[in-house]
């Protein structure tokens, strides 16, 4: 078995400046559930952005509910027009893409952004649509059956929960 | 013990029959996810996709149109086929069986059967004899059950007052007909609602609601003194005739809704009603279009119930 060590609030520090990088003029954060909406959380108030940033559910778009049934999921919230503007979507773990193109989807029942840039905390490969993010701050390989996802404590530290086997 | 025929192996809920017996867990899992389909009628789409390529048949043996248009709406909002059926004036008046119907519109590749009947256990018959990847949601039987009412009324008292647990909630007029009422207990009772109470004249109130934990009240006041929720029922205009009421004027006069009775309970009550309403028989106007009355959210919740309700069955198997 393979220790792996990932330091995810030195991986956040790389994503920050890497998403600075990718922010236009009027861009707006929007964070996938639940991960992904911490890290946007976080990212909003160090880039000092004003107002809230998005939070987006992938829910309603999955391409896995015939099998699983509906994912629970708090519901999206977008507290601005999207219409005409640019969208970076924050996400911790990108893998299959799936949840991405359902939140992409989701996006889209909302209106129609100026572009849609993806930047993530770790890229673990294995994707199985053509999706790649924009930034990711680390490209790790990990065998099919572990789980990696983010985890924030009470003081609001990230940290990584790796388990094997579904 | 055999299992309820609503939920899978896994407790998953794969058919809506009746609230009797679903976990507290289950309802709230509904309520919460009606909360995410409320939110989608501020989109520019609305509509979700989870339904999409499902035909869901709505089989109304028994005449309502506001139910099924509710039905209806929600299964569009989920992008499902949804072909209305009028039974009451085709197969059923030829003298086909029920269990004959179901077999011929299965044939037909039907995922969901939305039923109301006017026999108690005919959704139960459909669900039995329906291919395990068929769903069904009983949209009213007899006098026995209305399950998404139930949970719309849950819904509601849920925005507006929050904690089931502190609740005191008067549940008025014609009880012994109403499959409205039965659904409301059993849903007030597993969310823990601490106070019941049925209220009406001896002969529309039953007296065993009392195993039920319900407090029998045949006086309005006592009956909504200190209620956070007054449930009114429709007087069901077709039982006047019988020997169970006096006149509708007398009716109005105990237990109409006035706000001169309304004053006994908390003053930030809220009225609700499942329609249609009959003004001046249960409910004044000045009530059921006053500041207290939610009847016309209700009407909006029910539409997000129904797309959690056939969400959730759709998403789990057999």
């Amino acid at each position: 078995m393979s220790t792996l060590h990932l330091n995810a609030e030195a991986l956040y520090l790389d994503l920050l400046s890497g998403v600075r990088g990718l922010l236009q003029h009027d861009a707006v954060l929007v964070g996938i559930w639940s991960g992904g909406a911490w890290l946007a959380e976080r990212l909003q108030h160090d880039l000092k952005l004003a107002g809230e940033p998005g939070v987006i559910s992938s829910a309603l778009h999955r391409d896995d509910f015939g099998s699983k049934g509906l994912a629970s999921a708090d519901p999206t919230k977008l507290p601005f027009e999207i219409e005409g503007k640019p969208i970076v979507l924050i996400d911790d773990v990108l893998y299959t893409g799936r949840t991405t193109r359902a939140v992409i989807n989701e996006l889209f029942d909302f209106g129609r952004p100026a572009s849609v840039t993806l930047a993530v905390l770790v890229d673990r490969g294995g994707r199985e649509l053509p999706i790649q993010p924009a930034y990711s701050a680390a490209r790790i390989a990990l065998p099919r059956e572990h789980q990696l996802r983010l985890a924030r404590d009470d003081e609001g530290r990230f940290s990584f929960d790796i388990k094997e086997g579904t | 013990m055999t299992r309820n025929p609503q939920l899978n192996k896994h407790g998953e809920l794969i058919h809506l029959l009746s609230i009797e017996g679903l976990p507290r867990a289950v309802l709230h899992s509904i309520l919460d996810t009606a909360g995410t389909f409320l939110s989608v009628n501020d989109r520019e789409v609305k509509k979700v996709p989870l339904l999409r390529g499902k035909s869901v048949f709505n089989l109304f043996f028994e005449n309502s149109t506001r139910t099924r248009t509710t039905f209806e709406i929600a299964a569009k909002r989920l992008s499902a086929d949804v072909i209305n059926l009028d039974i009451a004036k085709s197969s059923a008046a030829k003298g086909e069986s029920l269990l004959d119907t179901i077999a011929n519109l299965s044939a037909m590749h039907a995922d969901m059967f939305v039923v109301r009947h006017s026999e108690s256990g005919a959704p139960y018959l459909i669900a039995q004899h329906c291919a395990p990847h068929v769903h069904v949601v009983n949209a009213g039987d007899g006098r026995h059950a209305h399950p998404t009412q139930g949970l719309l009324d849950m819904y509601t008292i849920r925005h507006y007052k929050q904690d089931f647990t502190q609740l005191t909630v008067a549940i008025v007029g014609d009880i012994v007909h109403s499959r409205v009422a039965r659904s409301d207990i059993n849903a007030l009772t597993t969310l823990g609602v601490p106070e019941i109470r049925a209220v009406g004249p001896k002969t529309l109130v039953p007296g065993d609601l009392k195993e039920m934990g319900v407090r029998v009240c045949h006086d309005m006041v006592e009956g909504i003194k200190g209620a956070d929720v007054i449930i009114m029922l429709r007087l069901q205009n077709e039982r006047m005739s019988g020997a169970m009421l006096p006149s509708a004027g007398e009716f109005f006069k105990n237990y109409g809704l006035t706000q001169e009775k309304l004053a006994h309970a908390k003053p930030d009550a809220i009225v609700m009603h499942p329609g249609p309403i009959n003004r001046g028989v249960e409910i004044d106007s000045s009530v059921a279009d006053g500041k207290q009355s939610v009847i016309l959210p209700q009407v909006t919740f029910g539409i997000a119930v129904r797309m959690a309700v056939m969400s959730t069955i759709a998403g789990n198997n057999a």
